[in-house]
């Protein structure tokens, strides 16, 4: 069964079209990377189906989940690192689904985020203020939070850039486990080293899809070609869309 | 000697205790509001809507002259019109906050100014901006002491999603739609509490006691709740101290008050352990002996 489905979706800002007519589905519990050139729509492709972003045309249907399922880490968080919040503070809010803006957090969710914070392996850290971690650190408090969200559906912008090589294997055995849990995981990822060891379907966007299936299949030297090929075609004739009325 | 000059003006003259409970109200209800504006990095817009309450209060001043219920009413109308003005224009079209806030607020101003200077005389203004700490009746003091107990209950019920609206505003809307909500009644919450501090500060000095002490908190600790208990008891101290200089030395006493507000600053700035300038200056040790 599909988690998602693209129905002829096009997304963009301002009306300029950032992801073209995409058609394809993403089964269920499938672990899929999304890789492409800079600017191919991916991370709008993730915007839209959270549903910060609405689509020009199109539509992304759920299959057995709704919004609220999906558990987002943006490529930027606009988080305020001054903030005066300690990392239990920040995982917490993980929990939001459950206890909202008035549930009594109490033991037994307190051991979950105290848990959740160990499966990172920042135990220890708990009471250390967010303003005080370094980049590798607050990924892994992030991850913590994603966590305790407990999401059928994991959206992953750019996860593990400009993080080291040792936090991103602790941070990939996470998304593995999510994986071994049943979840649906969508992570975009730069990396093609990253992704063919441990991502079993990927798809490649260019504007337009240039291929989705299994990864060994997807990232050939001529889909990644083609899919340069077709982002400098955009770049060169903006907002024009190649597809004719039916 | 100590009992004549900290204890006895409020002990002698009723308008002294009518005035510190007036400025306790204040300093209860409005310093919360002040920690979230500084922690959302809005301070200054604070200020803004100082001004935007001017020509509310003006127009309830004509209606009906130096009426409480007017100007009150008056002034939480002007302050949330501009409030939500501003913040339905930087949220459906490009304009930023801070342009739209400025333009809502800066028109809001001058309408005042036109309104207070055709039909009031320079007392009048000079009530509506400096406020009458020394001359509140009953009526006024039930007002402070309600629009601060309501706002801190407002605060307390809303405090996770205030929270989160200032530290992860993207994961509030992702995970909830109290986002948009929340944000509109915390500039409620600023502009009740302004409303309520210009009866007695004015509406420039409100801005004093809401802000000032929540800039001093910043350097004696940090955590949220820390914070709002420090403001809160700077903002009180300063008040005491406001008022017994303006007592003893016949001095306006709502700029007093802000005044020794801000010295606790300018300390704070100096030897405060959060931080301070006198604290990074010493060398450290960077582990423990």
């Amino acid at each position: 069964m599909a988690a998602l489905a693209f129905q002829d979706l096009t997304l963009g800002y301002d009306r300029h079209p950032a992801v073209h007519h995409l058609q394809t589905e993403i089964a269920d519990g499938s672990l899929t990377a999304v890789v492409g050139p800079n600017g191919a729509g991916k991370s709008t492709l993730l915007k839209g189906v959270t549903g910060a972003l609405s689509p020009l045309e199109g539509r992304v249907a759920f299959g057995g989940i709704t919004r609220d399922d999906i558990a987002y880490l943006p490529q930027q968080s606009d988080i305020d690192r001054a903030f005066p919040m300690s990392v239990v503070d920040l995982v917490a809010m993980g929990l939001w689904k459950e206890i909202g803006a008035f549930g009594w957090l109490g033991r037994a969710r307190r051991d979950r985020v105290e848990g959740a914070i160990a499966a990172v392996g920042l135990t220890g850290f708990e009471t250390r203020p967010i303003g005080a971690l370094s980049g590798g650190q607050m990924q892994r408090v992030l991850f913590a939070r994603l966590l305790l969200q407990d999401a059928r559906l994991v959206l992953l912008d750019e996860p593990f850039t400009a993080i080291d090589a040792r936090t991103m294997a602790d941070l990939i055995g996470v998304v593995r486990g999510w994986h071994g849990e049943g979840r649906t995981v969508i992570a975009v990822l730069h990396d093609h080293e990253t992704v063919r060891a441990h991502f079993p379907r990927t798809l490649m966007l260019a504007r337009e899809m240039v291929a989705h299936g299994p990864t060994r299949q997807v990232l050939t030297s001529e889909n990644h070609a083609r899919a340069l090929q077709m982002c400098e075609a955009c770049a060169s004739t903006p907002h024009v869309c190649g597809k004719t009325a039916a | 000697m100590i009992w004549d000059i900290l204890f006895a003006p409020f002990a002698d003259f009723g308008f002294m205790r009518r005035a510190l409970l007036g400025c306790f109200a204040i300093a209860v209800g409005a310093t919360p509001v002040g920690v979230f504006l500084m922690l959302r990095r809005m301070s200054l817009t604070g200020d803004a809507m100082a001004h935007a309450i001017l020509p509310g209060a003006a127009i309830g001043y004509l209606v009906s002259g130096l009426s409480l219920g007017a100007m009150t009413i008056g002034g939480l109308i002007a302050g949330m019109v501009v409030a939500l003005g501003s913040g339905v224009v930087s949220r459906m079209t490009a304009l930023r906050e801070d342009a739209s806030l400025a333009a809502f607020y800066l028109i809001s101003l001058a309408l005042g100014v036109l309104i207070v200077s055709t039909r009031g005389s320079n007392v009048d203004l000079m009530h509506v901006l400096f406020g009458t700490v020394l001359a509140l009746d009953d009526a006024a003091l039930i007002l402070l002491c309600s629009i601060a107990s309501l706002s801190v209950v407002i605060v307390a019920v809303l405090f996770r999603p205030l929270v989160l609206e200032c530290a992860d505003p993207q994961f509030l809307r992702s995970v909830s739609n109290l986002s948009a909500v929340t944000h509109f009644v915390f500039l409620g919450l600023v502009v009740m509490n302004l409303v309520a501090g210009f009866h007695a500060l004015g509406t420039l000095m409100a801005v004093g006691i809401m802000i000032l002490p929540a800039a001093a908190a910043r350097f004696w600790t940090a955590t949220i709740g820390g914070l709002i208990l420090a403001a809160a008891m700077i903002a009180a101290l300063s008040s005491v101290a406001g008022l017994l200089l303006s007592f003893h030395l016949s001095l306006p006493s709502g700029p007093a008050i802000i005044l020794v507000a801000g010295i606790v600053y300018g300390l704070s700035v100096i030897i405060g352990p959060v931080g301070g300038l006198l604290v990074q200056a010493l060398p450290r040790r960077h582990f423990e002996t």
